[in-house]
């Protein structure tokens, strides 16, 4: 992109009319234009005909003030709000089933514990652990989990919600 | 009352004003072709290849200042429409074409002529819609002519599923708009214009560079007079021709890439640039960073995702340029009067200068028809009134240059897209809307094969457009770039297996002429436009003729090759 420019992680909020097909303008949009989308996450929002999107993209300042206005400018996107511009809270999940045999049974637990983590399945010879929290603390699990051996996992994208005002 | 949904489609058209569309029938719009037998409101005509019916509606569109209307119907008809969609979406013109499509039991099932074109065309529409409730149906068409022709205009398709256009129901027609998610902003904010009038204010060496924005937004009075007050020379964009007079002492001529030196140098020698309506094409700006590197930059656009796109916007202002410039205007007139022909006397001498040095001009000849001397003489002999399509290419180029277009709406070209094939159709859709104006397509005897089967749709409907070929037995631009850049090796570029122009013209029933010699020039184009039918000019022209000034690709403009 423009090497020299201060490349950073942006989570976006969009606000798009709940219809078929609104979901591929948007994601159209950044493969057509060269964007990128590092995750994306999507429901339904209080109202049932507004979805919410909760995408994480990266890019300079000005790549993120043309994805910001491409999304504003689909006809179906109803509002867009850039969070890592505002105090927010940010969450994204993980299942991940580890090898958990003799000694490590013990350990996977140990850190399973440490970052309450809640075990969703057991079997003779693995754990199936759920994670949530930042992108950061899942990378910091998985890393240590992975000295234990990673049979599956599967992660969601990141959710993000603005911090309400405290006056 | 009861109307099944061909009769509410219909409706909806006449409720938008449209009287004209143009299209093409098949199985999955038989029902609406058959509605259109009983609704003599619309006139229907019957192109030869549904890529013309959308140009066509784009030339209708430019020079009407209505919203252009074709109809095709489902799979290859869809298919065929993309180029002209494409083409609109790129020049932002307000088209609302319809597809047929499938009946909706069907869709997804890989029926016979079923593709889809509303994912095909997402990237190349403004929006897009499939009709799969007919209680949606006036609300949704309603909806696309009002998308198609507010904010930054452009193309919406309507895909209509079969069984849609058969179902009944007692419809009701909605009167208001009302999108949530979609309310451009028009009014400019004042207090940016006031910030921009500062600035322009204090400039010496200002430039005012404008685009298809002026056209759209009907801002040529608005712009016209804001230069003259301040003395502020213009250039433009190829969109943007006819905006400003071609023949005003203010007017620099187009930029860019095969724009005028003084156009270029006055750019990259601007203290304050403003950009109206325009959008920085890669065409126009040449190397980024050499693009008016001293200037602070002004932009006004009713799109803000056009804003800081390519170049970083010093002020920005989003709206309706005729409202911006409106705004500018009644500030000025509230301003102590200075005297801006004394204080712009340097810069506009130095501009002069600029263009006494290296003019746009070209070699003249008694022995071989220069192209752009065919141009000249068709704006001689028009009186300039002429309405202009072009084809694309070497054709575009000499007619940007050398056609010193008027007024606005005068000027109809594939701008951003590039499509060869764009200029006859669209000259067809223009002399539709304006049924007794000389309309003449400059093109190229690579571009005219591209739509030619039009001639027949031309003849049938006694359109009389003017088709004027700058036959130099190459695609041209393409030749010239192997020329300059790829060491003259012409790859496929040599169009001499071509048909006879006159003979083609006289085969589908209209009238063909021919120059071989410049002095056969006036007379053909002089009979061309005394006879009230189809014409085929051949003009047979200097084959190794350059577009000039050039400036190379990855170049800066002040880079620029001279003739």
């Amino acid at each position: 992109m423009n090497p020299g420019k201060h490349v950073r992680r942006h989570t976006i909020s969009v606000w798009v009319d709940n219809q078929p097909g609104v979901l591929s303008r948007v994601t159209g949009l950044f493969s057509g234009r060269g964007f990128n989308i590092e995750s994306l996450c999507v429901a339904e929002t209080m109202d049932p005909e507004v979805s919410r999107i909760t995408l994480v993209t990266s890019g300079d300042e000005q790549i993120i003030e043309q994805i910001i206005k491409q999304l504003r400018k689909l006809i179906n996107t109803v509002k867009v709000v850039d969070l890592s511009e505002l105090e927010h809270v940010e969450r994204e999940m993980a299942l991940v089933t580890v090898k958990a045999e003799d000694k490590s049974r013990a350990e996977v637990l140990r850190i399973a514990d440490i970052f309450r983590c809640r075990v969703v399945d057991v079997s003779p010879t693995t754990y199936t652990l759920e994670i949530t929290g930042t992108h950061e603390k899942l990378e910091a699990v998985l890393g240590l989990l992975k000295i234990h051996g990673i049979l599956d996992v599967v992660r969601s994208g990141a959710l993000a919600i603005q911090r309400a005002k405290k006056d | 009352m009861k109307m099944t949904g061909a009769q509410i489609i219909l409706e909806c058209l006449k409720r938008e004003g449209v009287r004209h569309i143009f299209g093409y029938p098949g199985g999955a719009v038989i029902d609406l072709y058959d509605e259109l037998t009983r609704t003599p409101e619309i006139k229907h005509y019957l192109v030869r290849h549904e890529q013309a019916a959308v140009h066509a509606a784009d030339g209708y569109a430019r020079a009407s200042d209505k919203v252009g209307v074709a109809l095709v119907t489902s799979g290859p008809g869809a298919t065929n429409t993309v180029t002209g969609i494409a083409s609109a979406y790129m020049d932002s013109i307000p088209i609302v074409v319809f597809t047929g499509q499938v009946p909706t039991q069907l869709i997804g099932n890989d029926a016979f002529q079923e593709v889809d074109i509303v994912g095909i065309t997402r990237p190349c529409t403004k929006h897009n819609y499939l009709v799969t409730d007919i209680h949606n149906l006036a609300r949704t068409i309603h909806e696309a002519f009002y998308i198609a022709r507010s904010g930054r205009p452009g193309p919406v398709l309507v895909d209509l599923p079969k069984n849609i256009q058969q179902a009944s129901i007692k419809p009701e027609f909605p009167k208001e708009i009302k999108i949530k998610s979609y309310q451009p902003t028009l009014h400019a904010n004042p207090r940016q214009v006031k910030r921009a009038l500062e600035v322009i204010l204090e400039a010496r060496q200002p430039v005012l560079y404008t685009g298809g924005g002026i056209i759209h937004a009907n801002a040529s009075d608005e712009l016209i007079r804001f230069a003259e007050a301040l003395q502020i020379p213009v250039t433009s964009t190829l969109m943007g021709l006819g905006g400003f007079p071609g023949v005003h002492p203010l007017w620099l001529g187009m930029l860019g890439m095969h724009g005028t030196y003084a156009a270029n140098m006055a750019v990259s020698q601007s203290d304050v640039l403003i950009a109206v309506g325009a959008r920085f094409d890669d065409r126009v700006t040449g190397r980024l960073d050499a693009f008016a590197p001293h200037a602070m930059i002004i932009h006004i656009d009713v799109d803000p995702s056009s804003i800081s796109k390519n170049v970083v916007v010093h002020i920005p202002i989003v709206g309706d340029c005729k409202d911006a410039l409106h705004q500018l205007n009644n500030l000025v007139a509230q301003e102590a009067p200075r005297d801006w022909a004394l204080e712009r006397q340097e810069w506009l001498e130095k501009i002069r200068s600029w263009n006494k040095k290296h003019p746009l001009k070209y070699q003249k000849s008694k022995e071989v028809i220069k192209p752009q001397f065919v141009v000249e003489k068709l704006w001689e002999v028009t009186g300039g009134d002429a309405y202009i399509t072009t084809e694309v290419g070497q054709n575009q180029m000499w007619a940007a240059q050398f056609f010193k277009f008027k007024r606005a709406r005068q000027f109809m070209t594939s701008g951003g897209l590039g499509a060869m094939g764009y200029g006859f159709p669209a000259a067809m859709g223009v002399q539709v809307a304006k049924p007794d104006a000389t309309v003449i397509d400059i093109a190229g005897d690579g571009s005219i094969l591209m739509n030619i089967q039009e001639l027949t749709t031309v003849v049938e409907n006694n359109l009389p457009v003017k088709i004027a070929i700058l036959n130099n037995n190459y695609l041209g631009m393409v030749r010239q770039w192997q020329q300059l850049l790829y060491d003259r090796r012409y790859s496929s570029t040599d169009l001499s297996a071509q048909p006879d122009f006159v003979k083609v013209a006289e085969a589908f029933g209209a009238v063909g002429l021919r120059a071989t010699k410049p002095e056969e020039v006036e007379p053909v184009i002089r009979q061309a436009m005394a006879t009230p039918r189809p014409v085929v000019m051949d003009f047979v022209v200097d084959r190794e003729e350059c577009v000039m000034p050039m400036v190379p690709p990855g170049k800066a403009t002040h880079e620029m090759l001279l003739a």
